[in-house]
């Protein structure tokens, strides 16, 4: 199939890159720019381990043909945060023990991102709706609200020392 | 001990950050300049006799590299020594819809996928088994002419003598249980990247729970040395089991490499991986259990046959732990198992957490349940009067060292409000209670030998970075921050000055792998030893350049200080530097190996089930039932976990609860659908585990045993609480509508079966259901 130069705006970088118009954009994330952040875990969009941001909600990059979004701006879980400074859903996660084997987790994180910034103060059971579809298999998801819980808390420790810059 | 003291403290895990951060490496991650992509073609018929290949057609298409048959790897393998009965691609016949045929790597996926439909192939289609009851009946057409009837192994065990023990039972109660086929479903697609080396090495990074295992089978089939192999274990997104045998795609893509001398890498699709398999059996299980008037479990006799599929796999270790670990739970004096592995037209089972145990647990937890209930003696108080006593050796030659099962059940009895509840709840509501228990590790090797089943190896060099190298296996469960724990305690050093080289075939001592739980305990010792031994070789050094005894020093909070003497206060480089002065850089080890007095009995098959330590779980469970949809809703799951010794609680919980939500799925929604061989629900959206909304409270309640050989006491986590659940929930809807169901999972259409039938028999109608078993 002949390939076609796209640009994609991800993590705020600009990239060019010349794929077949049926190429998904996780293919083109993970094969292309090295975001291999994301992950393939299922064949149907069932698991929810591919999930990005595209202009802040939450897609499932397995289904989404990357030439189809070349005028947004799409966050992986590269661009959550910097090793420097981790996003907090990405210190809630990592210190609450919602991350056993690691695999489900950049979904999980994109969706909760997607969750916190529309409700920075969400109820269990609007956790539970939001995370619905993603799967995981290690942690029978205690630890996951645990994380959660975590990151809420931080999120406004953070933004309560730093009220005009918060980044999200 | 030290006030920096990381044991028993909730750590996250030392490799957290790569995951969250998406920096993380797991196998299909991995590539290298000039890799290929690999395929594999399978096998579209359930049994037919392979009459003839053709290649030439994919061969010649351009950017094709290899196209690899079972000519080109003869060799047949199998994790265990008596069932080495399937080679990478089939030579002779196809086994199962999905059976491995031949691969092509290829410059391109698209190529690769190309190239599988120009293979063709000649079948001659062949009667196929797909009932384990049927197959085991059968005269001919077997699936290996080595295994007549289809029977891959048949064991029959006695202890005591069950017929006077059913004689003492005031109440005897016999049933058919039914438990369907489940799966890993790990969420990382199996994947292997293997890079054929320019010195004629072959370096093969894979998603294996058994890098040794893996880097012996590739010499075997490959015809090559093991030291001219290196296996690597990146970050593995889940096992449970479905990783902890070798995997056909790892050897395809071995092959392929070594054939287009270039890096081939093969991920598997998520219907490849449902194929692959390896996971728990379709169980029959029929139970009889004697329980005396006082309510003492006088007798079991259980005769259990599994569905094996088409290959040996673990078959007979699993159809061996579903005897030897039936009468070890409690005290129960007479024991008889009759055990049937049966070959199949499906693939093939193999281990999933809680090996073996589950199914048969499910049975005997509800039969002893219903028996409790003829005795007029409290669920919860019938399993109280059955308890061991340890230290103790049960019936069956299994040697208990620590027991924290009578705590397990105190604790969800009175956190859940048992005694106000049981019975007690309104038609509708119940609750239930069960146990199950696991082995640390199997006390005897997959392969017999005099080796250590684990070394670690510490190393110490003038920047007084400490360098642990471990064989052993981080698969999520917490692997690698339990040695890091170990040795930071050891040695008074924070966990940042420790570097864990792990799971790499050429840097790191041999260790069996990630099964059997046996990795805290079995590494941990011999972790805990190699950190002993590096401690007493710093501390050496330190009192010979100091002049001072080392039985006055110790190390804690990064430094070495001197307990009579505080003059004496070293940074922890500074020691280093002191016992670098005799010795050079320093090296450390430490082995495990089980205890003559824990490796079992003598009969035939008394091999498995033999531990050096059992964990023990007690768990209650709420539900509500809809009568007239049949839904269950589970509200609520206590579970207590005696672990000997949380190293760390915050993996120790994650565990539990995690092994309780896969039972939970078993219980109530995961089925593996046949149709004449053929899967119905290769699928995460059709196979289906439960999301967040399926899933209920549990609250895991860790029970301190503190084991005598465990490494601070600690013994198993990651397994032991799955089995209880099943029973757990079987009993609970009993409690809320009267009704037992003996069929997993237990769906709406069950539920509303058995409360029809109960209808009629109430109507005076005949009786005689069991709730759908088969």
């Amino acid at each position: 199939m002949t390939k076609h130069l796209i640009k994609l705006k991800v993590n705020g970088e600009p990239y060019e890159v010349a794929v077949p118009p049926n190429k998904l954009l996780l293919d083109v994330l993970r094969e292309d720019l090295g975001f291999t952040g994301s992950k393939r875990g299922c064949d149907d969009s069932s698991c929810g381990c591919c999930a990005v941001l595209i202009d802040g909600a939450p897609m499932l990059a397995c289904v989404a043909l990357a030439s189809s979004y070349q005028d947004c701006e799409i966050t992986t879980v590269e661009g959550l945060g910097t090793l420097d400074g981790l996003h907090p859903v990405q210190s809630g996660f990592a210190d609450g023990g919602g991350s056993q084997c690691g695999f489900c987790t950049s979904g999980f994180l994109i969706s909760t991102k997607a969750l916190l910034d529309r409700n920075p103060q969400p109820s269990l059971d609007e956790i539970r709706e939001a995370l619905s579809s993603n799967l995981c298999r290690c942690t029978g998801y205690m630890q996951i609200y645990e994380s959660v819980k975590l990151a809420i808390e931080r999120a406004a420790a953070r933004k309560a020392a730093n009220p005009a810059g918060a980044r999200s | 001990m030290a006030m920096n003291s990381v044991i028993g403290k909730p750590l996250p895990m030392i490799e957290s950050r790569a995951k969250v951060t998406g920096l993380g490496k797991y196998a299909d991650d991995l590539s290298v300049p000039g890799m290929l992509i690999g395929r594999i073609l399978h096998s579209p018929h359930a049994h037919a006799v392979i009459r003839s290949i053709d290649t030439s057609r994919a061969e010649a298409l351009p950017g094709v590299k290899a196209v690899a048959t079972g000519r080109d790897a003869p060799h047949p393998y199998g994790i265990l020594p008596i069932g080495h009965d399937e080679c990478v691609f089939t030579v002779d016949k196809a086994r199962y819809i999905g059976d491995n045929i031949a691969a092509v790597a290829a410059t391109s996926a698209a190529i690769a996928e190309q190239a599988l439909d120009l293979i063709h192939v000649d079948y001659e289609l062949l009667p196929a088994f797909f009932d384990p009851l049927e197959s085991m009946q059968s005269a001919e057409h077997w699936l290996h002419p080595t295994k007549p009837n289809n029977i891959e192994k048949e064991y029959h065990h006695l202890f005591g003598s069950v017929d006077e023990g059913f004689a003492q039972a005031a109440f005897v109660l016999e049933q058919r249980f039914f438990a369907g086929e489940v799966t890993h479903a790990a969420m990382e697609p199996h994947a292997t990247l293997a890079i054929w080396e320019p010195d004629g090495r072959l370096t093969v990074h894979s998603s294996t729970q058994v890098p040794y295992y893996l880097h012996r089978t590739l010499s075997e089939v490959l015809e090559m040395p093991m030291s001219q192999i290196r296996v690597i274990k990146p970050l593995i997104g889940g096992g449970f089991g479905g990783k902890s045998e070798i995997i056909p795609l790892e050897v395809a893509a071995s092959v392929l490499a070594k054939m287009a001398k270039r890096p081939v890498k093969i991920t598997y699709t998520r219907e490849e991986v449902f194929l692959a398999h390896r996971g728990r059996p379709i169980t029959i299980v029929d139970m009889k259990v004697g329980l005396t008037e006082e309510g003492k479990i006088s007798a079991v006799a259980a005769r259990v046959v599994q569905d094996g599929g088409a290959y040996c796999g673990y078959g007979p270790v699993t159809v061996l732990y579903s005897g030897a670990l039936l009468g070890a739970l409690y005290d129960i004096p007479n024991v008889r198992y009759d055990g049937f592995r049966v070959l199949t037209n499906k693939p093939a089972c193999g281990a999933m957490r809680g090996h073996g145990t589950v199914n048969v647990r499910f049975a005997f937890e509800s039969v002893l349940d219903d028996l409790a209930r003829d005795a007029g003696i409290d669920p919860a108080e019938v399993r109280r009067r059955n308890l061991l006593k340890a230290p103790c050796i049960t019936v069956n030659g299994l040697r208990v060292t620590s027991y924290g099962l009578p705590e397990c059940i105190e604790k969800v009895v009175e956190r859940s409000g048992w005694k106000e509840k049981q019975g007690k709840l309104p038609y509708g509501k119940g609750i239930g209670i069960a146990c199950s228990h696991y082995v640390s590790g199997a006390a005897n090797p997959i392969i017999r030998s005099n080796i250590p089943h684990t070394t670690v190896h510490i190393k110490i060099d003038r920047d007084a970075g400490v360098t642990v190298y471990t064989g052993a296996s981080e698969i999520g469960q917490g692997s690698d921050t339990m040695h890091v724990q170990i040795v930071a305690e050891i040695l008074g050093v924070r966990p940042e000055r420790i570097r864990l080289i792990a799971a790499d075939t050429e840097l790191t001592p041999i260790d069996l792998g990630s099964y059997s739980s046996r990795v805290t305990f079995m590494a941990g010792n011999a972790c805990l030893e190699a950190a002993r031994n590096m401690r007493a070789q710093i501390l050496e050094g330190v009192a010979a350049k100091y002049k001072l005894g080392t039985a006055m020093l110790d190390m804690r909070d990064e430094q070495v200080i001197s307990l009579d003497d505080s003059r004496l206060r070293l940074t922890f480089d500074e020691a280093v530097a002191a016992a670098l002065e005799f010795r050079g850089a320093l090296v450390a080890k430490g082995t495990y190996a089980p205890p003559e007095e824990s490796r079992g009995g003598k009969h035939k098959g008394a091999g498995v089930g033999p531990s050096p330590s059992y964990s023990y779980s007690a768990q209650t469970v709420e539900v509500s039932v809809d009568t007239d949809t049949g839904q269950i809703r589970v509200e609520k799951i206590i579970a207590a976990h005696d672990c000997g010794r949380a190293l760390n609680p915050l993996t120790v919980e994650g565990q539990v609860e995690g092994s309780v939500y896969m039972g939970l799925g078993q219980a109530l929604q995961e089925e593996m659908v046949w149709d004449n061989g053929r899967l119905m629900n290769p699928s995460l959206l059709e196979y289906k585990i439960a999301t967040t909304l399926e899933t209920p409270e549990i609250e895991s309640i860790i029970v301190e045993s503190i084991d005598p050989e465990g490494p601070f006491g600690a013994k198993e986590a990651g397994e032991g609480s799955l089995a209880a659940t099943i029973p757990a929930v079987a009993n609970a809807i009993y409690d809320a509508v009267g009704v037992r169901i003996n069929s997993l999972p237990i769906t709406p259409e069950k539920i509303l079966a058995a409360l029809r039938e109960k209808g009629k028999q109430q109507r005076g109608g005949k009786s005689g259901s069991n709730g759908g078993a088969r």
